[in-house]
């Protein structure tokens, strides 16, 4: 294959889309497939052939377009009308009226226009409007070209260059600059050298990298080659949450396909350039999200981080170079090189450029995975994409960053959504999970919650991390049992800071967060349990029971 | 032959196709626990020697990740979501309906074996949340009405 066969591919790809007035998108991403999307994807089919449309409408399978909540949904070009709740009656009544008689079925459609209004989707460009079991569908959207430009006029240095114009950061969580991450590894001398695609995305409440693998996984891959060239690797790992059947299966197709023609494999493109992937399947634990922890993973070992230095930059997979980056990274290199870092650079705040996923969660009305610019505030994202507190109830607090987050409450709304504005309010960007708590979560719970989370997943390697949120959570218990002493909260917070500083990885130095957080915010609630043994959430003692089923 | 050889063949021909590298052995520790649904000790030595590893670093591997079992499960599997979104949607008092019902703990099985309570740590449904997946169908926005009623019908049945 050369770079003129798959501009062929898109043009005859998009000229055969053409041909269809229509195209009906089901949702068969994880959130939709168990409540009956194939069965849809049947009906759909039955119905356009039954009223002889056939030739005019495309029923296809698709990622998901985000309203999680509502499912299984539908996405209808041209207009992008978005049905929710679909059953097989309500298709062929669709079909009916909108296909035929070009009458929106207005009754079965998502009528939250506010869900979508203030989103900005790069990474998730494709997500619910391709078949993402389908490369054509991809490389007819433009797929696959910022890859060919790589190869044809860019050397490698002007790709990292690109990059680090772009403003790009690390959207795993710690927002480390992508561009100087690739030129740490691209200046190694030693070979051979490694890329990493991390999607083992442990964090509960956090759907983000799955949908994206599930909606549009050749920007993952296309992001990846590119990041392999530039380095001057010439092996790749994706690490997959083995927990993800559909996600796994989808790359799996896709890597298939790309291998097919010839866009991973040897002299890419005819264009000298070797480079393969293989996925590595995780099995369930939080900890192999973190570099080393991947490494070793990978490697088939225990996954326990390492002490840094040496960075996996240095010495990686097998004591060599490696580059590990978030598949939500790696999606957004494509459209960087196609529309150039400072266009990328204009989206978003100066210091963190673009946009950033999130799965919105909880007790909110629109729960599902939005992206937004980076700037946008907690509030915007809450009650205008959100919608507000499910029920009319009152709000609490959010979590932002998932089990290592922090809770934020009512007051720190107004906070822009970057890096800094969060890790400075206590909590973290983590991998993209916002959680909504309403008025009746007690807050000392909901810091147990997460460090019994934390305790779980905790290596055991280092001491910090492994006894002292063990006796954070202890100290917790005790609380929510009525037992608590009012030393208790100097306790929590000199323990807190000990474990964040002390420990080795990224876990344990995030770990204490909800916990300092919910004592920084909520602390009345603290006293309350305490001196009142009383929960003002009215959840603690009542439940003391089931607690003691739990130990 | 007995189903039992071919599982052992099927693991063997992968090991072979990988070249017993012992970097390989949690793809296949992956393919045991899929032939298996879990690992007994015989298992987990027959890996350990075909691998040439020591024991005690595939039971290491093999205990570490939460998704392999040591134990065998139980006939039907009830798995109980406690992602975030789910824990704040009420998926523990499901949780203690399941085990007073049932007469079973989270993490372990019925004494007659018949049902198993798991809890996984977030499906990714989390705007479907609580979640409860009973072997395998997921009941989304779930309450413990219907969770129970449908485990009674299934270990009824």
């Amino acid at each position: 294959m050369k770079p003129e066969d798959i501009l062929r591919i898109a043009r005859e790809e998009t000229e055969k889309q053409g041909f269809y007035k229509y195209r009906i998108n089901i949702c068969c991403s994880s959130g939709c497939l168990p409540f009956g999307a194939l069965n849809l994807l049947k009906a759909f089919e039955n119905a356009v052939k039954k009223f002889g449309v056939e030739s005019e409408c495309k029923v296809a399978r698709a990622g998901c377009p985000g309203t999680c909540s509502v499912g299984p949904v539908v996405l209808l070009e041209p207009g992008g009308y978005i049905y929710q709740n679909v059953t097989p009656e309500k298709a062929r009544e669709i079909v009916k009226s909108h296909i035929v008689a070009g009458i929106p079925v207005k009754e079965y459609l998502y009528a939250n226009e506010a869900f979508f209004k203030k989103q900005l989707r790069l990474v998730l460009r494709n997500a619910g409007k391709i078949n993402p079991m389908r490369i054509e569908d991809y490389i007819a959207a433009g797929g696959y070209q910022a890859l060919i430009k790589c190869l044809t006029k860019m050397t490698p240095k002007e790709v990292i260059d690109e990059i680090t114009a772009s403003g790009l950061r690390g959207r795993g969580g710690a927002g480390f600059p992508t561009g100087q991450k690739w030129n740490f590894v691209a200046r190694e001398k030693n070979t051979p050298k490694y890329v990493v695609a991390n999607l083992d995305e442990g964090d509960p409440g956090v759907f983000a990298n799955r949908t994206l693998a599930e909606a549009d996984p050749h920007s993952i891959i296309e992001g990846m080659i590119i990041s392999a060239y530039a380095v001057g690797a010439e092996q790749g790992y994706i690490y997959v949450r083995a927990e993800y059947p559909l996600a796994v299966n989808t790359l799996r197709e896709a890597l298939r396909q790309a291998k097919a023609m010839n866009l991973i494999g040897e002299n890419i493109l005819e264009s000298g350039f070797n480079f393969n992937i293989e996925l590595r399947l995780g099995a369930g634990a939080f900890i192999a999200g973190e570099e080393t922890g991947i490494l070793a993973s990978i490697e088939g070992r225990r996954a326990t981080p390492r002490p840094r230095p040496p960075y996996p930059a240095t010495s990686g997979l097998w004591g060599k170079p490696t580059l590990i980056n978030n598949v939500e990274t790696l999606a957004n290199v494509p459209p960087i090189i196609l529309n150039g870092g400072d266009w990328f650079a204009k989206i978003g705040t100066p210091k963190c450029t673009g946009t950033k996923c999130f799965s919105l969660t909880g007790k909110v009305n629109n729960p599902g995975l939005i992206e937004v610019p980076m700037g946008i505030t907690l509030r915007e994202v809450i009650f205008e994409i959100g919608g507000g507190i499910l029920r009319g109830r009152k709000f609490k607090a959010v979590l932002v960053g998932g089990p290592s987050g922090g809770c934020l409450p009512e007051s720190m709304l107004g906070l822009p959504i970057d890096y800094e504005s969060l890790t400075k309010a206590g909590a973290i960007m983590g991998s993209g999970g916002i959680v909504v708590i309403d008025d009746t979560a007690c807050m000392v719970d909901t810091a147990w919650f997460f460090t019994d989370f934390c305790v779980d997943e905790s290596c055991g390697k280092c001491v910090p991390c492994r006894v002292g949120l063990l006796k954070i959570r202890n100290i917790l218990e005790r609380i929510m049992k009525g037992e608590g002493k009012m030393d208790d909260i100097d306790l929590l917070e000199e323990l807190g800071v000990y474990v964040r500083d002390a420990s080795l990885c990224g876990l344990g130095q995030t770990a204490p967060n909800p916990t300092l957080t919910t004592l920084r915010y909520f602390r009345d609630e603290y006293v309350a349990h305490i001196s009142e043994k009383r929960c003002p959430a009215g959840k603690c003692f009542k439940e003391q029971a089931s607690l003691e089923v739990k130990e | 032959m007995s189903k039992e050889d071919r599982r052992l063949l099927i693991l063997e021909r992968e090991m072979k196709a990988r070249m017993y590298q012992k970097s390989v052995l949690l793809e296949i520790l992956h393919l045991a626990h899929e032939l298996y649904g879990y690992f007994d000790k015989d298992l987990l030595n027959y890996i350990s020697e075909r691998l040439n590893l020591p024991p005690s670093h595939v039971y290491g591997v093999a205990s570490f990740y939460h998704l392999f079992r040591l134990k065998k499960p139980g006939e039907h599997v009830v798995s109980a979501c406690m992602g975030t979104a789910c824990y704040v949607s009420g998926v523990e008092e499901i949780i203690s309906a399941i085990e007073r019902e049932f007469n079973v703990k989270r993490g372990g099985s019925t004494a007659d074996g018949k049902l198993s309570l798991f809890i996984t740590r977030c499906i990714g449904a989390c705007a479907m949340a609580p979640n409860v997946t009973i072997d395998n169908e997921v009941i989304g926005k779930a309450n413990k009405e219907v969770v129970l009623k449908r485990i009674k019908d299934i270990i009824g049945g």
